[in-house]
């Protein structure tokens, strides 16, 4: 079943277009995710599907209900944990969480357990009467997905999950939201400009521009880039360079001291390489593709060095700052 | 009821953030305090009560209530205004719930703190050589409520529009001051130029006083005094404060509902 269908879904500022007719589907218990840059259009879209904001054009249904017309209905199905953190830092961990619980209409009976469990899932429940304020970043992100679950939602957004924390956090969440998807068959939302982060998802919609310019497995996403890249280098690279061409037909690329070929399966390849070649090789190096590459091959630039706007900066700068 | 559970949940939040933040609550009586030292010891020779037929800082003292009571209502809306810069309103937003209930949680919040204080600053009455009965605090209780909830509706408004805590603070400076001075707390509006009387009669404020004054000193002094001061009965006060409160709280949630 698909827990969410789009279709030609469309936001529009004034002239501005920031989402631009996209369509797309999630299935139940899939891990989605919208990679791209800053702009690209991931939060408008999550904001509209979690009916935050108005759609300008087309269709966008969440759990058979569609986002227009039956949004209560769609808000009571979607857990939401938002790039820029919404805690209440004024009042306790659990106290923020009573608040979503009572507000998505938990009788008291029931919540009161449920608090517990989901604060225990995180790892909260010693710290639930400490006020929010006293929280580092990593441990605000685990009380806002923990809110996040409280009334049994069936997807999950999550934007910009880890954006600002450490690794070692960024693990331990992503520790979580696995555990989560195994164990309650939640589908998961996710966006997110993090390449590594990128591939927990199954299938990965690359967004730019606010257009969908790929939608595949990630697996598939960097077979389409090509193959993978081994480096050699040689004390005869002449040598080893006709060598290559000649035995193989590869299209051999000169970078300074190394040679470059492209080969499908590059592990498979690397012990024929050894066992074939006559010319030695004194050093090899095997590159798969990253999603990276990925992006940087279908919207023409990396993902990192676009000019971040001074706004960009200053909200990156203050993100992190709540963060602590 | 899962309409009222939402509007309680809404409110319980405003009152547990105003209560923990001690440092908000002990200025707020200060304010008023001094008002009547200052103006009452200043203006009290000029304005003897020969002109005004009671002594100045008993007419003064409902009005600084009524001012107080409308300062902390108008005030409490920057919760929203914070709500909005720290990202919880995208919380509530996203919640399966009315938008109306969530006005009306709010400005119940700011009714209930602002109303209470009005009993905080009864008992300065006996300092001032006003006897309080117990039916007059009911009575002014229930008319600080309806007064604070006005003011609260107004303030949620300008709230609405206000994207950071600075320029709710501006707009706020801006309305507060006009509003207190037109209000009649300070000098009687029966014998004002026209335009003052015309600017008055908008002033949400003016009705809370001339209520508060005609409870508050209706034993005390004669009905010839009282009739002179007061404006209005003080049903009609109260009819006066409930429209306005009705149009403002609509339109509060028409702008709640406004997604962008």
């Amino acid at each position: 079943m698909n827990i969410i269908e789009v279709k030609g879904l469309t936001k529009k500022y004034g002239d501005l277009t920031a989402v631009n007719g996209i369509s797309f589907s999630v299935k139940k218990g899939e891990i989605f995710g919208f990679l791209g840059p800053n702009g690209a259009g991931k939060s408008t879209t999550i904001s509209m599907l979690s009916t935050l904001i108005t759609v300008t054009a087309g269709a966008a249904k969440i759990n058979n209900f569609d986002v227009t017309g039956q949004t209560d209905d769609v808000r009571r199905s979607i857990g939401l944990v938002f790039q820029d953190p919404s805690l209440d830092d004024r009042l306790t961990a659990q106290e923020n969480l009573t608040f979503h619980a009572r507000l998505y209409g938990l009788a008291k009976k029931n919540y009161a357990g449920r608090v517990k469990e989901v604060l225990e899932l995180v790892e909260l429940w010693e710290r639930r009467n400490n006020l929010v304020r006293s929280f580092s970043g990593g441990m605000k992100r685990r009380l806002e997905i923990a809110r996040g679950l409280i009334h049994f939602p069936k997807l999950l957004f999550l934007d910009e999950p880890t954006l600002g924390l450490d690794p070692q956090t960024r693990a331990h969440i992503w520790e979580y939201i696995l555990k989560l998807r195994e164990s309650q068959q939640m589908t998961i939302f996710m966006t997110t400009h993090y390449m590594n982060e990128a591939e927990y998802c199954d299938r990965i919609a690359i967004i730019d521009q606010g257009e969908i310019i790929s939608l595949d497995t990630p697996e598939k996403l960097k077979k389409k880039v090509g193959g993978d890249i081994v480096q050699l280098q040689s004390a005869d690279k002449d040598k080893l360079k006709a060598e290559l061409k000649k035995r193989y037909r590869f299209k051999v690329k000169e970078e300074g001291e190394k040679l470059s070929i492209e080969v499908p399966d590059g592990e498979k390849f690397l012990p024929r390489l050894f066992n074939e070649l006559d010319t030695r090789i004194d050093a090899i190096e095997l590159r798969k593709p990253t999603l990276e590459d990925v992006f940087l091959k279908m919207t023409g630039r990396k993902i990192r060095e676009e000019e971040a706007s001074a706004k960009d900066h200053m909200r990156e700068v203050v993100r992190i700052h709540r963060r602590r | 009821m899962y309409y009222l559970r939402s509007v309680m949940t809404i409110w319980e939040r405003e009152v547990i953030r105003y209560t923990r933040d001690r440092y908000r609550i002990i200025p707020t009586v200060f304010q008023p305090i001094m008002f009547l030292v200052i103006f009452g010891a200043g203006l009290r020779g000029p304005l003897s009560s020969s002109n005004l037929g009671v002594d100045f800082v008993k007419f003064m003292y409902p009005g600084i209530i009524a001012m107080n009571v409308m300062g902390i209502a108008f005030f409490s809306s920057i919760s929203t205004v914070w709500d909005r810069e720290f990202g919880f309103l995208k919380e509530i937003l996203v919640a399966p719930v009315q938008r109306s209930a969530i006005v009306l949680g709010k400005a119940l919040g700011a009714t209930t703190i602002a109303a209470t204080q009005a009993l905080i600053l009864l008992l300065i009455a006996p300092f001032i050589g006003l006897s309080i009965h117990p039916l007059i605090v009911v009575h002014l209780f229930l008319f600080m409520l309806l007064l604070s909830f006005a003011i609260s509706g107004m303030s949620l408004v300008i709230a609405s529009l206000m994207k950071t805590m600075e320029s709710f603070g501006v707009i706020m400076q801006l309305f507060i001051f006009p509003m207190f001075f037109l209000s009649g707390a300070f000098f009687p509006l029966t014998s004002v130029p026209h335009w003052m009387v015309v600017l008055s009669q908008v002033d949400p404020l003016t009705y809370g006083v001339d209520a508060a004054r005609q409870i508050i000193l209706g034993g005390q002094v004669s009905t010839a005094v009282i009739s002179k001061l007061a404006l209005h009965p003080v049903h009609i006060d109260a009819i006066f404060l409930l429209i306005f409160s009705l149009i403002t709280v609509s339109i509060s949630v028409k702008a709640f509902n406004r997604k962008d």
